[in-house]
């Protein structure tokens, strides 16, 4: 008999496995080390976090709604610009026929008005920028009323500056989307990837390791983070921007819950091969890159050509925005968001089933 | 279920294993009998880590079984992984946990198994528990990659290259380790470039070259197998005339003389006579002797006999 036969008996009159610990169950210990390895990523918290809320400040700045801007014309002779200057929409600079040429084509004015010998006034300006059209119209209209012109109809303004038609309105849900699909992507793709370059994912699964909970390990980490960084966001900018949240908060919870599922399954999908950090982040960026371009984070997706559109709207992120904006700005419910839910739901579930087959842990 | 007690607790018959362009494994027979601590020696390329990582259920052999504790993989793979620790030759922990939450994160995969706290002390960790894995030097991961092997008390230990690229300190604690568990009656499996590695821990050792086994035996029978005890190396001063390796072979006690890295190398049985004729040999020709060392033949000196190369390439 010998020493090693022995060992095998003892073992099997050992306790089978006793009940541990909450704390200690594998897929509590592979969630907890989700949370740390990114915690401990100072670059990772910045982009997912700081970053988006930069952009919103930045660009809600550059963007805010001021009352708007006078426009800036010329008038040769001090009639003409005497009678301009009744007009508060017009900044009026009185010229000399050359400097004012001078002028309009340095960009200085948009509009130049030349009273002719005949007392017809000419307008000098360029017709295909909107801002001379523009120029044009006020500066018209305010040449005939001093003439003694009136409106037959009586008209007046209504301004509309409410929340949730200005630009910054449209610009909060664009940047929660794209970082749904930031984190999504990025945070599956290159965890997975290192892991594999280190041979982490070798030792693992040389262990009795369950292998489907190291995938949901990583799904329920960027449960918890996904709503850490749509309050942010969401939070920041109706704090500071008073970004309205129309829809209703636990439909827009289902919504981004489904958008970031589909952006893991996509990053699981990018990672399923992949050898090296190098490879991987090229192929991010290519995944992504045509998002970032054409799913309308910044303007709309409707500006792209109708050839173009097919391709535009089967894209996941162009549904995650489109949704986003729809729910959040004009609080449209769930079951009226179908076409866009269909297309998440589409990719999530070719991504996700695509990428067990073609996945290697090695 | 449990292995009778005949029956070793590794079995592997007719491994093969080819890549594209290499045969790693080509036929391989290997019994490890219950207790005992076997050295897989081999060089660069000998075809170690392959036939290893398919004990370890890791990679998938083209032909030939492996019976583990009396399982399969094919059946009882669950089951094995339960029972097997593994040390990787090339693993990278995440650098980002500290020990404990490494050790942790694997003592939770299994269903038994010694603390977290006892597995750090086994590896004398404790200074360094609440140290990320990053800060850690090279014997320090090495040590931590054993405990992440022990962590669920395996009844059988597979290393790959535990000590390569260590210092002799860093080494030591590391041989330190194995014998403690080898002295607990474990089997463990090991490769190594290492000579004195295979010779101080391993009961059994196996040559391997080109995915075969060339020998086999214990580090003495090895050694005794080539019939020579010591070796003797020396060199001439430049510029003088070649030394005849016939003639150097006819010396009384030396059996096999080679040239080498500019000197000559003899496999010797009998030093003192040797010695004593090649000083007469060379004071006859009138060669004057520039360097003389001689030292026990090591597995070393085994696998350059059998295969005319060195294991490492210095
Ligand atoms: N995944 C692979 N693809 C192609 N060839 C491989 C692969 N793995 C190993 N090989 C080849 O198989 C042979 C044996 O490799 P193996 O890693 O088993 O050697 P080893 O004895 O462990 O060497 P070392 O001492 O360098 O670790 C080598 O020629 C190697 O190039
Ligand atoms: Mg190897």
């Amino acid at each position: 008999m010998s020493e090693g036969t022995a060992l095998v008996e003892t073992r099997e009159m050992r306790p089978a496995a006793e009940s541990r610990p909450f704390i200690e169950h594998s897929l509590v210990q592979l969630t907890l080390v989700r949370f740390r390895e990114f915690w401990r990523e100072p670059e990772a918290v910045f982009w997912v976090f700081v970053f988006p809320i930069l952009l919103t400040t930045g660009l809600g700045i550059a963007f805010r709604n001021r009352p708007a801007d006078v426009v800036r014309v010329g008038a040769v002779g001090p009639q003409l610009a005497g009678a301009l200057r009744g007009n508060k929409s017009l900044a009026v600079e009185t010229l000399d026929r050359a400097a004012g040429e001078q002028a309009l084509r340095a960009g200085r004015i948009v509009l130049l008005a030349v009273t002719g010998a005949d007392g017809a006034v000419t307008y000098r300006y360029d017709d295909t920028n909107p801002e001379g059209r523009n120029a044009k119209l006020l500066v018209d209209r305010t040449v005939q009323h001093a003439a003694g012109a009136h409106d037959p109809v009586a008209a007046s303004d209504d301004f509309v500056r409410e929340p949730g038609s200005r630009y910054i309105d449209f610009l909060v849900p664009g940047l929660l989307g794209m970082n749904l699909m930031g984190s999504g992507i990025w945070g599956l793709g290159f965890a997975i990837v290192d892991a594999r370059r280190k041979k982490l994912l070798k030792r693992l699964i040389a262990s009795p390791m369950p292998r489907s909970q190291y995938l949901l390990s990583f799904l329920l980490a960027r449960l918890v983070m996904l709503y850490i960084e749509v309050a942010a966001l969401i939070g920041f900018g109706a704090w500071v921007f008073g970004v309205p949240v129309r829809g209703n908060l636990f439909e827009l919870a289902l919504l981004c819950l489904l958008s970031s599922l589909s952006f893991s399954a996509l990053g699981l999908l990018i990672a399923s091969r992949v050898q090296t950090i190098e490879g991987a982040s090229g192929l991010m960026n290519f995944v992504m890159l045509p998002m970032w371009i054409f799913s309308g984070v910044f303007f709309s997706a409707d500006r792209f050509p109708n050839a173009l559109q097919p391709f535009v709207r089967a894209l996941p992120l162009t549904a995650v925005i489109d949704a986003l904006r729809a729910h959040i700005l004009r609080g449209v419910s769930l079951s009226q968001l179908g076409p866009q839910l269909a297309i998440i739901s589409g990719w999530l579930v070719v991504c996700f089933f695509t990428a067990l087959k073609l996945f290697r842990w090695r | 279920m449990p292995a009778s007690p005949s029956r070793p607790p590794v079995c592997v018959h007719g491994l093969r294993k080819a890549y594209s362009d290499v045969v790693a494994v080509d036929g391989l027979d290997l019994d490890v009998r219950a207790g005992e601590c076997f050295g897989l020696l081999g060089p660069n390329g000998a075809g170690k880590t392959t036939t290893i990582e398919i004990c370890e259920g890791l990679t998938a052999q083209d032909a030939g079984t492996v019976e583990l504790l009396g399982l399969r993989w094919e059946t009882d793979a669950s089951e094995l992984r339960q029972r097997l620790g593994v040390q990787l030759q090339e693993t990278q922990l995440s650098e980002k946990l500290t020990v404990d939450e490494t050790l942790r994160l694997f003592r939770s995969f299994y269903r038994q198994g010694p603390s977290v706290s006892e597995v750090i002390a086994m590896v004398q960790l404790e200074e360094k528990r609440n140290s990320r894995v990053g800060g850690l030097s090279g014997g320090q991961k090495q040590r931590l990659a054993m405990a992440c092997a022990l962590v669920g008390d395996p009844d059988l230990l597979f290393l790959d290259e535990p000590t390569t690229g260590l210092d002799p300190q860093a080494r030591r604690q590391v041989w330190d380790l194995i014998e403690r568990f080898k002295g607990e009656g474990r089997n463990v499996i090991l490769t190594t470039h290492y000579m004195d590695e295979a010779e101080r821990l391993c009961d059994r050792v196996a040559v391997m070259d080109h995915g075969k086994i060339i020998a086999l035996g214990t580090p003495r029978e090895l050694i005794a197998s080539i019939g020579a005890e010591h070796m003797v190396e020396f060199s001439v001063a430049e510029g003088s005339s070649l030394v005849d390796l016939a003639a150097l072979e006819r010396l009384d006690g030396v059996r096999v003389a080679r040239c080498e890295n500019g000197g000559y190398a003899m496999q010797v049985s009998e030093l003192h006579r040797a010695v004593a004729a090649l000083f007469d040999e060379l004071a006859g020709r009138r060669i004057p002797l520039t360097e003389l060392r001689t030292h026990s033949a090591t597995l070393e000196d085994v696998f350059v006999s059998l295969t005319g190369r060195h294991l490492r390439d210095e």
